[in-house]
């Protein structure tokens, strides 16, 4: 069972806002999903091997060569936080 | 003698290694020469994380990762494939790192080192594939940070962390094991050490089977040392004074030389990981055998052969091949002259005058070395003045025989020499009647008087031998 604050926890790991209210909706949604996954847990998978991917290709590969780069001023074109050449963000610690 | 560890410590290491070498970054094309650019030049979408950009392998990035697992003695294991690893922080633009989680490209290796008593072995539990994340610029101390500035050339770059077991038991094993494993990365050439953060280290140490701490933020294998001293000592004092140590994470200050907590919140290690959907998996095991062939004869081999083929001491062998540029340097040298001779002075006295001044041996020439090496078996000179040859050309350059003969080096000749010695003994009567009364010391005068004579020109061995028969005539 999903709890309220293990939702708040989600929310806060993913950096998204949930208001109390919403948590406990939330809770009895992620329920009904968990609840269907128990269903597929029952059933028998023994002899299936694991699916890693849904395409069931392998080896994708590019080779070794140089493509051209962006620009350092389109890189930072869609930010108004700079300083330098470099992104700008808050302090971290 | 058996190393007891008083302090039961355990140290385990992770190393990551840039594939710098590599022409481009592990999922773009973005180029990997970035050092003297300006920041955020070699960036595209896929670097950037900008949406929908997707990411490709970079082949070469799989096959050198190879090579590090099989040179690390591990297991090229038969399906392997990436994971997300889920955290916000600036340097990782996607909000998840790519890298591999429960099936890493290669597992179970180890790597032999000189321990505290004698040849000791650690174990590699993993080297896996991932990106490096940008470079984050602090302004002012990590600690009283103002803001940050991120450049993402670093982004995307392939990225090989190696993890071993908490099998070393002191900081000087811990050094040991980096310089080993640094030589073996340097003779698979897949990464260029000397590029600023090319190889970058964190260490778990534990004392007395207590909580981890996990150290982080180590660039060199001196830091590594100073930074597992501190730490050791840091957790002793914790225990002396009632506490205990708490699992954490700590930066190390190699200025301060000090490791500092950095108080992360409890959620830290909370990742998600899942296979990354934008990448298929990888079976690459059945090209281990092609992969092999590739492998260059690898430190120990080599040191192995060195002892066998030129007849060396171990110590000599070890030596030699720390380094491959100084292993090839000396296979070059023994090619020409006779590899017995040219040995000890490869081996020691070049090595020894380079360490000195932090040079390497791309300082002195094969040519060089040879001719000054034949100078000495021909004669020429004497062994003082062929070390005096060496560190005039490191010193102030120039070639081996125009500083011959600028000292005025070139030995005497043998007539030379017996004059010196009739009148060294015409002029000391005293000296000899003493030694032969007994007094041995006065012989050490008398070959004094004579290479005083020759200035030093002469070979001393070969003058006390002229003494010695002159006086007993």
């Amino acid at each position: 069972m999903i709890t309220k604050d293990e939702v708040e926890h989600v929310g806060w790991l993913a950096r998204i806002e949930i208001d109390e209210q919403d948590a406990d909706s939330y809770a009895a949604h992620l329920n009904t999903v968990l609840e269907y996954f128990g269903q597929l847990d029952e059933v028998d998978t023994e002899n299936v091997d694991p699916t890693y991917h849904v395409v069931d290709v392998v080896n994708v590969f590019r080779e070794d060569v140089v493509t051209e780069s962006l620009t350092q001023e389109e890189a930072l074109g869609n930010t108004k936080s700079k300083q330098d050449g470099h992104f700008k963000a808050p302090k971290i610690m | 003698m058996a190393y007891h560890n008083p302090d039961g410590v355990m140290i385990g290491l992770e190393i990551h290694v840039q594939l710098n070498k590599l022409n481009t970054k592990m999922f773009c094309g973005c180029s990997t020469k970035y050092h003297n650019d300006e920041p955020n030049s070699h960036v595209c979408p896929v670097c950037l994380g900008l949406p929908g950009s997707l990411p490709v392998i970079n082949e070469r990035a799989v096959e050198a990762a190879m090579k590090i697992g099989l040179a690390l003695n591990c297991d090229i294991v038969p399906q392997t494939q990436f994971h997300r690893k889920n955290y916000f922080y600036p340097d990782l633009p996607k909000g998840f790192q790519t890298t591999q989680y429960d099936f890493p490209i290669a597992s179970k290796g180890k790597v032999v080192i000189e321990g505290e008593d004698g040849e000791h072995v650690i174990g590699i539990t993993r080297a896996h594939m991932e990106e490096d994340p940008g470079r984050l610029v602090h302004i002012g101390s990590i600690d009283k940070s103002k803001g940050t500035m991120i450049d993402y050339n670093r982004s995307g770059i392939a990225l090989i962390e190696i993890v071993s077991e908490p099998d070393m038991r002191s900081p000087k094993e811990a050094r040991r094991f980096l310089d080993k494993l640094r030589n073996i990365i340097e003779y698979l050439d897949v990464c260029d050490t000397t590029l600023e953060g090319a190889m970058r280290f964190d260490a778990n140490v534990s004392i007395g089977g207590g909580s981890r701490a996990e150290v982080k933020n180590i660039s060199s294998h001196k830091g590594a040392e100073k930074a597992l001293l501190f730490e050791i000592v840091r957790q002793k004092n914790m225990l002396r004074r009632g506490g205990t140590v708490v699992q954490e994470t700590r930066h190390f200050d190699e200025a301060r030389g000090v490791t500092i907590s950095l108080r992360t919140k409890e959620q830290e290690h909370d990742y998600r990981y899942f296979p990354e959907p934008d990448l298929v998996p990888m079976r690459v095991a059945d090209r281990t055998a092609k992969v092999v062939e590739t492998l260059p004869e690898l430190p120990d081999a080599k040191r192995e052969r060195f002892t066998k083929e030129y007849d060396m001491a171990d110590m000599h062998a070890k030596a030699l091949t720390s380094e491959i540029r100084t292993a090839d340097y000396y296979e070059e040298v023994a090619a020409k002259v006779d590899a017995k001779v040219c040995t000890p002075w490869v081996a020691d006295v070049l090595k020894g005058e380079l360490n000195y001044r932090d040079l390497t041996v791309e300082s002195f020439k094969v040519d060089d070395m040879v001719e000054i090496i034949e100078m000495v078996t021909q004669d020429k000179i004497t062994e003082k003045s062929a070390v005096e040859v060496i560190r005039a050309i490191l010193d102030s350059g120039g070639s081996p025989l125009d500083i011959v003969k600028e000292k005025g080096l070139i030995k005497v000749e043998d007539d030379v020499v017996s004059t010196a010695v009739s009148e060294v003994l015409k002029e000391n009567e005293a000296a000899v009647a003493d030694y032969l009364g007994g007094k041995e010391q006065s012989l050490n005068f008398l070959v004094g008087q004579v290479m005083k004579k020759t200035r030093g020109r002469a070979d001393a061995v070969q003058a006390r031998e002229m003494v010695l028969e002159s006086i007993n005539k």
